[in-house]
């Protein structure tokens, strides 16, 4: 059934790629930069500066001793007016640092390229960058690439599919900056041990296609592997699937089947950081959606708020109803514009009312395309039914909690039905009840 | 002064497309079926068509809005659909009232007691029809002569106790043009087809139930068809006649009252096939489709409970390319 290199399910969604053919433009920093200290999947970073400080370019303004963590860095030089808790997206409040830029951008003296002699100084090299999963998630690289002892990793696998409508940072990478995508992945390899690497792209951007070949192509052991253009073909158990024919059994992770799984962005700013030292500090992000007057790929210091970069888009050229950190599947909506781009960031998109406000919902009518659309194979009309009644039985019997959120199910529901929304509150309500339990295990054991 | 900002849950971006468009696609793909019924029987038959429709209307609204009190969903066009079908399913010479009465039993007590659409265990054309057939059945099987030469018994009929009275069976051209006795939209097999050929280009329907439907009663009833040998009956007509083409591309696939997994919907499928042969072939009723979809439609949630699919990596699946 399956055609090759196709995952079962996904959805064909408009490209909407208008930003593919502009060159990345570099924003200068900002007046202000608002950085969170938590711009990872894990544990929050300690700040390490107060108000008053003088911070430079690249210095850690936050750091944590916990495994899951990345330290955070100044992306601007200047003085440090603020270290309080903020409101970001999520509704969640986070310690966050606001610095007022000097304009000079003097990068921190003691930035040197890092030594890297054996597998243990790169991990800390790794760590030290500040570098965490540009995809998407957030995930702290230096976890990712230090996997259980007893995984035996056998291939890199490298996510250049950009499946979201919308998203081309990665695709200008790819273009402008391929010699360093290669040198990461040389730097990886050599690194970690591993004889494979394999560079996953949607078959929809001949132009990157072409650029891998000619300049990853030829590294020994490197290929390039165009995939059939189907959203979530980046979503990393669809990936991994596609490149290797593997599944990640659910909640398990790749290192479990043997691979590694690296963004493009990611890799290639490894290979940048050994040149250079230089921390994680700015980010190429897509700027676009139909309120946008010029849409277009901006690098933009990590930090700068939303309506600085929107405005440096030319601003809106309509009323924005809804603004999204991240593409339009996945994305996160934010609550305003007084937010800013952290390190995963790869887009901002701005909708007006039509497409921002939320279809309303019909009955469903079992159709069945929902889970014909599962990428996981689940049943998103059973799970929003378990969820919307709060039956934790049939919640686990069907599977929740291997959800990845990939938003298929919503997107073709002819019923226009919110199936991952009420996913999510199911997931919610499973992990209260898993929290519960515990809680009276603990309760009777003492 | 930043905007004001609107705050959901992804996905931020839905497909084109409605509920209301698949039944409108339904409609549509009814038309061709009645242009042939109206063609070969005249405009008269339109208007069983007609009270049926209106009959489900009625139930649905009566039901739905007066009774329980709940919204108006008539736009959603659903009631419509019920009615045609159910429509199709009478003999045109049922009296006007009865048409009514079974509209408005599909809509009312077959699918808004259940809590409307999509919340029916069985489809509410085909209980209707079994309705009426128990209570009138001589109403419900008298076809009449309806066209010069056209014998009043269904071909079905012909089939089971006919052939040896010396009635001759509509040769397989005619059962597949139409112009034979039936129920309205049980005649031309080839209006069905082309009207089901559009459900499938629109991507509402999906083959797989319909055919495995089809190829179970054709192997059955030509394996079994023939008393005296084996492998030897004349499973052509039993393909061509009675609800069977209209039933397995448009009751079978109705979405609420089939199983929702791949798997669960061709073991539904083969069921249909099963009852469906063996009412026609082994008991005193001709016609098997009307049972053989409430039935399956009772199994329903059976088959959906051992059918539910393994999520995407969760048996001990292949971990080695
Ligand atoms: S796609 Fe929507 S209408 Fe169809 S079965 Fe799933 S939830 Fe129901
Ligand atoms: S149920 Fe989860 S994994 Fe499946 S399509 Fe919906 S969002 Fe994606």
């Amino acid at each position: 059934m399956f055609r090759r290199n196709l995952f079962r399910g996904g959805a064909h969604l408009p490209h909407l790629k208008t930003t593919a053919d502009h060159p990345t433009v570099v924003m200068p920093p900002p007046n202000k930069v608002i950085i969170p200290l938590l711009q990872h999947m894990g544990v929050i970073c300690e700040p390490t500066v107060q108000e008053g400080d003088f911070v430079q370019v690249g210095q850690i303004i936050g750091d944590s001793h916990k495994a899951m963590a990345a330290p955070v860095h100044s992306s601007v030089s200047g003085t440090v007016t603020n270290v309080d808790f903020q409101l970001w997206a999520g509704g969640i409040q986070v310690l966050t640092v606001e610095i007022e830029t000097d304009g000079l951008q003097t990068p921190l003296k003691t930035l040197v390229p890092p030594t890297i002699t054996n597998k243990a100084e790169f991990l800390a090299a790794v760590r030290v960058s500040g570098l965490v999963g540009l995809g998407g998630a957030g995930f702290p690289a230096h976890v990712k690439l230090s996997p259980p002892p007893g995984a035996k990793i056998d291939t890199l696998i490298i996510n250049a599919a950009e499946c979201e409508p919308y998203i081309t940072s990665d695709y200008r990478e790819i273009l402008e900056n391929s010699s360093n995508l290669l040198g990461g992945i040389q730097l990886l390899m050599r690194q970690l041990g591993l004889s494979r690497c394999i560079i996953g792209i949607e078959d929809n951007k001949p132009a990157a296609i072409a650029e891998l070949k000619k300049v990853c192509g030829r590294a020994k052991g490197v290929s390039v592997m165009p995939l059939p253009t189907r959203y979530p073909q980046g979503a990393e158990k669809m990936l991994i699937w596609a490149t290797t024919r593997r599944s990640v059994p659910t909640g398990k992770f790749p290192s479990d089947v043997n691979v590694i799984v690296m963004n493009v962005t990611s890799v290639s700013f490894l290979a940048e950081f050994a040149k250079t030292g230089m921390p994680l500090v700015k980010k190429k992000v897509t700027v676009a959606g139909p309120c946008v007057a010029h849409p277009q790929n901006v690098e933009v210091r990590i930090g700068t708020p939303l309506k600085d970069v929107f405005a440096f888009a030319g601003g809106f050229s309509s009323q924005p109803r809804k603004v999204i950190m991240g593409g339009p599947m996945m994305g996160v909506a934010q609550h305003s514009l007084e937010t800013a781009v952290v390190k995963h960031t790869n887009a901002l998109l701005a909708f007006g009312s039509e497409d921002g406000e939320l279809p309303e919902a019909s009955a469903c009518i079992r159709c069945g395309r929902c889970s014909d659309a599962c990428p996981m194979s689940l049943l998103p009309l059973e799970l929003h039914r378990a969820a919307l009644r709060n039956n934790l039985e049939d919640l686990s019997k069907y599977g929740t909690m291997a959800c990845m959120e990939c938003g298929c199910c919503s997107f073709v529901c002819p019923s226009k039905i919110h199936l991952v929304q009420a996913i999510r509150l199911g997931k919610t309500q499973l992990r209260i009840a898993a929290a519960r339990t515990l809680a009276r295990a603990e309760g009777a054991a003492k | 002064m930043s905007p004001t900002l609107l705050v959901t849950s992804s996905p931020h971006l839905r497909a084109q497309g409605s509920s209301q468009g698949i039944m409108l696609d339904v409609i549509l793909a009814l038309i061709p079926a009645l242009g042939a019924a109206t063609y070969f029987f005249g405009l008269t038959v339109l208007l069983p068509l007609t009270f049926a429709v209106l009959g489900a209307l009625a139930g649905e609204y009566g039901m739905r809005v007066l009774v329980l009190g709940r919204d108006n969903r008539l736009a959603d066009l659903s009631a419509i659909v019920t009615g045609l079908l159910l429509g199709m399913n009478l003999p045109p010479s049922i009296p006007l009232p009865l048409a009514f009465l079974g509209g408005a039993i599909a809509t009312a007590f077959v699918k808004e007691v259940f809590g409307g659409l999509g919340m029916n265990f069985m489809n509410p054309a085909m209980g209707a029809r079994v309705f009426l057939f128990l209570a009138w059945p001589s109403l419900m099987t008298s076809w009449g002569p309806t066209l010069d030469g056209v014998a009043g018994a269904t071909p079905l009929a012909i089939l089971k106790d006919g052939e040896a009275a010396g009635q001759a069976l509509p040769d397989l051209f005619h059962l597949f043009i139409g112009d034979r006795a039936g129920s309205l939209g049980e005649t031309s097999v080839l209006a069905l087809l082309l009207g089901a050929g559009y459900l499938v280009l629109r991507k509402v329907i999906r083959l797989d139930v319909p055919l495995v439907y089809l190829a179970t009663v054709g192997l059955i009833t030509w394996t079994f068809g023939n008393k005296t040998a084996l492998f030897a009956g004349n499973f052509p007509v039993h393909l061509l006649s009675g609800g069977l083409i209209l039933a397995a591309f448009f009751m079978a696939t109705d979405y609420a009252t089939q199983p929702v997994s791949r798997v669960g919907k061709v073991i539904f499928a083969a069921g249909l096939g099963l009852v469906t042969a063996v009412i026609r072939l082994y008991t005193n009723y001709p016609e098997g489709v009307s049972f053989a979809v409430i039935l399956l439609n009772c199994l329903v949630p059976l088959i959906d409970r051992y059918t539910v699919p393994k999520p995407f990596g969760a048996p001990k699946a292949a971990q080695r390319a």
